[in-house]
C-alpha cells in the first residue's frame, strides 16, 4: 500500500451508521408533533366524557357545573364572527386588489405590504387593547358585541389581505390581457375575470382567518366579554360572552368538575375549528384540480 | 370616472392597514405617557418589583420581563430542536406520501387556539411535572414554556422547510457526487444554504412566545418574580394585562395606565423582532 492510500479513510461504515441513528432521530421529531395532537385529543375527549350533552349546549353558565352550558358563548361566538366577517372581508379583499391589480411598484406600496407583514405579527392582546381604546371607551360603544366583533376584524384583518393576494397573484396574466384585448376596463378585467377565478382561493383564506378568530381570547379580554350572562344578546350593543371565554373561566377554577364541563366546551370548539378548516381544504382541493384543467 | 372612483375606494380600502398601525401606536402611547407622568422612567426600568396592585406600590417592569425571558427561553429550547429537526426530516428524508400526511396534521396543530394549550398544560404537563418535581408549584413557568414550545413547532418547522425547500437540488447532487451521505448533505450543505430562512422562523417564534397570552395566563402563575427558577409560579407582561383587565380597574387609575406601559413595551419588542424576521425573510428568500 502507498502512503496515500493509507491517508485516506473514508470511514464509510461509521458515517452511514450516524446517518441512520440522526434519520431516527429527525423522523422522531416530525412524528412527534402528530403524537401530542392525538395525546392532546385523547386527553381533552377523555376529559369530557359524560359531561357533553343537549343540556350542556342549550343551557346558560351556572355556579353548579351539571347544569352549566354554553348557550350563550355559542350564540356570542357566531354573533363576533357574523361583525368579524362583515368588516374585514370587504376590506381586506379591495386592499388585496388595490395591493396586486391597481399598484404600481412604489416605496409607498412597499410599505403598506410590509406594514401588513407587520401587523400580522403584533400580539392578540395588543389588539384588545387598541379595541378598549378606540371602540369601548373612545366611539362608546361599550363592552358590545359590536366593539368584540370590530376588534376581531382588525385582528384577522391582514390575514385575509395577505389570503386574499396570494389567490389574486395565482391567476394567470395571459387571462387579463384577453379580457384587455376585448377591450374591457381594468374594473371589468378585476370583477368579471380575475375575481370568479380567484374565489375559491379567497375562501379558503377568509375561512381560515374565521376560524383563527373563533379560537382567539386574549383580544376579547380587554373589550370585556362576560362570563356570566343571564339574558342573551339581542342587538349589537348588547354584553356578550364567546366560547374560548368561557373555557378559560371554567379551566382557571380549581374545581374538578369545572375543568371537565371546560373540556368538553372545548371538544365543541375545536369541533367548530376542525370542521371550518375541513371544508377550506376541500374548496383548495377542487379549486387546484381546477387550475389544472385549464 | 367610474373608474377612478372605484381605484380610490380600493386605495383607501389598502391604507387601512396603515391607519390601523398609527391607531394602535397611538392608542398605546396615550395611557403611557400618562403612566410616566406618575412614574418615572427611571423606576419603571430599573426597580426590581413590580407591585402596581398593592400598596406600597412598586413599577418596576424587569420581573415581568424577567418572567416573560423565561418561559420564550424554554419555548425555543423546545421548538427550535425539535422544529427544525422535524424540518429537515420532511425536506430531506421523507417520502412524497409520507410528507402528505405529517403536514396536514402539523398544520392542524397549528390551528388549535391557544385557550386548548392553556388547559392542556395546567391539567396534562404540570401534574406530570410535579410527579418528577414534588417541589414545583402548581403555576410554573416551565409547563407554560414546554407547551408553548409545542405550539410553535409547526411553525418553526414549515418556515424552516420553506427555506430548505428553496436550495438547489444541483447543490444536493454536487455533495453526492463527492460521495457524502444524506446526514453530510442535510447539514453541511442544505443546513448552511438556509440558515436564513431558518434564523428568520426562530426570530417570529421568539416574537410568538414573548406575545402569548392565555397559555401563560392559565400555567404560569400572577407572581412578579426576578427568577429564573423554571419550576417556580412567575408572571409575565401578557398576563398581568390579562390580571388587571379582568378585574375592575377604573379608568384614568394608575394600575389602568400601567398596562398601557407594559402594552407599550411589548408592542415595541415584538414589533422589532417582527420587522428584522420579514426582513431576513424578504431579503434571502430568492437567492437562488
Amino acid at each position: 500500500m502507498s502512503a496515500q492510500e493509507v491517508k485516506f479513510r473514508p470511514h464509510l461504515e461509521r458515517r452511514k451508521c450516524i446517518d441512520a441513528a440522526l434519520k431516527f432521530v429527525f423522523a422522531g421529531s416530525a412524528f412527534f408533533g402528530v403524537t401530542v395532537l392525538f395525546v392532546l385529543l385523547f386527553r381533552i375527549i377523555s376529559d369530557s366524557l359524560g359531561w357533553l350533552d343537549l343540556q350542556f349546549l342549550t343551557s346558560f353558565p351556572s355556579r353548579f357545573p351539571e347544569k352549566a352550558g354554553i348557550f350563550p358563548a355559542l350564540l356570542g361566538t357566531i354573533y363576533v364572527i357574523l361583525i368579524t366577517a362583515a368588516f374585514s372581508i370587504p376590506i381586506g379583499i379591495a386592499a388585496a386588489i388595490f395591493l396586486e391589480e391597481y399598484a404600481k411598484k412604489s416605496k409607498l406600496v412597499s410599505f403598506i405590504q410590509l406594514n401588513i407583514y407587520n401587523l400580522a405579527g403584533v400580539p392578540s392582546i395588543v389588539y384588545g387593547i387598541l379595541g378598549l381604546t378606540v371602540f369601548v371607551r373612545w366611539m362608546q360603544l361599550g363592552r358590545s358585541l359590536l366593539a368584540g366583533g370590530l376588534t376581531m376584524g382588525i385582528l384577522v384583518l391582514p390575514v385575509v389581505i395577505v389570503s386574499a393576494q396570494e389567490a389574486i397573484r395565482a391567476v394567470p396574466d395571459s387571462w387579463r390581457e384577453a379580457a384587455y384585448a376585448l377591450g374591457a376596463t381594468k374594473w371589468q378585467t378585476v370583477r368579471y375575470v380575475v375575481l370568479p377565478s380567484a374565489l375559491p382561493g379567497i375562501m379558503t383564506g377568509v375561512i381560515l382567518a374565521l376560524s383563527r378568530a373563533i379560537g382567539e381570547t386574549a383580544p376579547l379580554i380587554p373589550i370585556g366579554a362576560l362570563t356570566f350572562i343571564r339574558t342573551l344578546p339581542k342587538s349589537p350593543f348588547d354584553s356578550f360572552t364567546v366560547l374560548p371565554i368561557q373555557i378559560y373561566n371554567w379551566t382557571s377554577r380549581p374545581q374538578e368538575d369545572f375543568r371537565a364541563i371546560a373540556a368538553a366546551a372545548i371538544v365543541v370548539l375545536l369541533f367548530v375549528l376542525l370542521s371550518m378548516n375541513f371544508i377550506a381544504i376541500m374548496i383548495r382541493n377542487k379549486y387546484q384540480r381546477r387550475i389544472k384543467e385549464v | 370616472m367610474r373608474e377612478k372612483f372605484i381605484q380610490i375606494l380600493l386605495a383607501s380600502a389598502a391604507s387601512a392597514s396603515v391607519i390601523i398601525m398609527i391607531g394602535i401606536v397611538f392608542s398605546l402611547l396615550g395611557e403611557t405617557a400618562g403612566f410616566f407622568k406618575e412614574v418615572t422612567i427611571k423606576e419603571f426600568l430599573t426597580e426590581t418589583r413590580w407591585t402596581p396592585l398593592f400598596t406600597p406600590a412598586h413599577y418596576g417592569i424587569l420581573p415581568l420581563v424577567c418572567g416573560t425571558a423565561l418561559v420564550t427561553l424554554i419555548a425555543v429550547m423546545v421548538a427550535a430542536p425539535v422544529g427544525l429537526a422535524s424540518a429537515l426530516y420532511l425536506s430531506e428524508y421523507a417520502p412524497d406520501s409520507l410528507r402528505r400526511v405529517v403536514k396536514p396534521v402539523l398544520e392542524i396543530l397549528a390551528g388549535i387556539p391557544s385557550i386548548v394549550y392553556g388547559y392542556f398544560a395546567l391539567t396534562f404537563v404540570t401534574p406530570i411535572i410535579r410527579s418528577v418535581f414534588p417541589e414545583a408549584n402548581v403555576f410554573n413557568a416551565l409547563s407554560a414554556g414546554i407547551v408553548m414550545g409545542i405550539m410553535l413547532i409547526p411553525m418553526v418547522s414549515s418556515l424552516s422547510e420553506d427555506a430548505m425547500m428553496s436550495v438547489p437540488n444541483s447543490l444536493r447532487e454536487a455533495a453526492y457526487a463527492l460521495g457524502a451521505t444524506k446526514l453530510e448533505v442535510s447539514c453541511k450543505v442544505v443546513l448552511p444554504a438556509a440558515t436564513s430562512g431558518i434564523v428568520a422562523s426562530f426570530i417570529l417564534a421568539i416574537s410568538r412566545a414573548i406575545g402569548e397570552t392565555m397559555i401563560v395566563a392559565l400555567a404560569a402563575g400572577s407572581t412578579p418574580k426576578l427568577t429564573f427558577n423554571p419550576l417556580e409560579s412567575i408572571q409575565t407582561m401578557t398576563a398581568f394585562i390579562v390580571q388587571v383587565l379582568l378585574g375592575d380597574a377604573p379608568f384614568g387609575s394608575i394600575e389602568y395606565k400601567s398596562v398601557y406601559a407594559v402594552a407599550s413595551v411589548l408592542f415595541a419588542m415584538t414589533l422589532s423582532l417582527n420587522i428584522v424576521g420579514t426582513l431576513i425573510v424578504r431579503r434571502y428568500r430568492e437567492v437562488y
